[in-house]
């Protein structure tokens, strides 16, 4: 007989649904994990306008002008990695087409594109003490003069390897990080929000 | 603990980065012709310097970028920090030591 593969985000054993469907709320940090998304990471040289252009053609969106910062919104973003790589988000199911676009855009270019979807789990952290959780384990200035809406960087939080990004007001952060690292971030994290009136959200 | 200035990044803490030895060291071109000491004095002699020292960094939990750092051994003061193919600049002259 064959059996259907359920496919399940990284940290579906944790029961977040059932826990946030309890009533675990609190509104210092509300606590989820994203859920599925795509992750296409491309490469090529910034400074050629044709590599721009072809970003550009098959996402819509423009790469980043500075360096850790993000561009495009909702679902379809670009997030500035290093001078000459960058992800590409997208909503679950939509990495075969972005790919097959992006490298249709970059024939006879020196770039690439990759699906890395399945890598990384992405948390979510929102609510007033969300800075004061992530101060536990950065050693970013987090403080909104310096670390705004629209900023991520790629830095150690824990001991996982990360990228941080301020989605929104709240403030609310999205935590990119290796599935393999996920459970362990969690359980840290939920630990240090402990301290702070944790919240869970499914 | 250092802070170093990523040249794409920006000043980050030491723990992102790793220590990616010398920086400047060319290899030798004619390979088949060279003596084993010299290759010895090739392979793994490096400079020891009290001052400065020109070396690459990585930054491994941000950019992943490797690029070369003017360290002092003395006092840890970083005078430049650029990136790789470009000439060391000479900082001796420029901070007077």
């Amino acid at each position: 007989m064959v059996e259907t593969y359920q496919r399940r985000t990284a940290l579906a054993h944790l029961g977040l649904v059932g826990r946030a469907a309890a009533g675990k709320g609190g509104a210092g940090v509300v606590m989820s994990e994203a859920g599925h998304r795509t992750i296409i990471n491309i490469r090529g040289n910034a400074q050629d306008p044709a590599f721009a252009a072809a970003v550009k053609s098959a996402t819509g969106v423009d790469l980043p002008a500075k360096a850790n910062t993000v561009a495009g919104t909702g679902a379809r973003q670009i997030l500035w990695l290093g001078p000459n790589e960058w992800w590409v988000t997208g909503a679950d199911g939509e990495a075969d087409a972005l790919v097959e676009a992006l490298r249709g855009a970059f024939t006879g270019q020196h770039a690439t594109a990759c699906d890395v979807s399945e890598s990384r789990a992405v948390l979510s952290l929102k609510g007033p003490k969300t800075r004061e959780v992530l101060a536990r384990g950065v050693s970013l200035d987090l403080h909104p003069k310096v670390f705004g809406i629209g900023q991520c960087a790629q830095t150690g939080l824990s001991r996982c390897n990360v990228l941080l990004h301020q989605v929104g007001e709240g403030p609310h952060f999205e935590i990119y990080v290796l599935k393999s690292f996920s459970d362990y971030l969690w359980r840290w994290l939920e630990q240090i929000a402990g301290d702070f009136d944790l919240g869970i959200e499914a | 603990m250092l802070v170093i200035p990523c040249p794409y990044c920006g000043p980050r803490d030491e723990h992102e980065f790793s220590y990616a030895r010398e920086g400047h060291i060319a290899r030798p071109t004619n390979a088949e012709q060279i003596s084993d000491a010299d290759w010895a004095q090739d392979l793994f002699m490096r400079k020891n310097p009290k001052g400065v020292h020109y070396e690459r960094w990585m930054h491994a939990k941000g950019c992943r970028r490797y690029f070369n750092v003017a360290r002092d051994t003395v006092t840890h003061e970083i005078y430049a920090v650029y990136e790789m193919g470009q000439p060391a600049p000479d900082v001796k002259k420029e901070s007077g030591r």
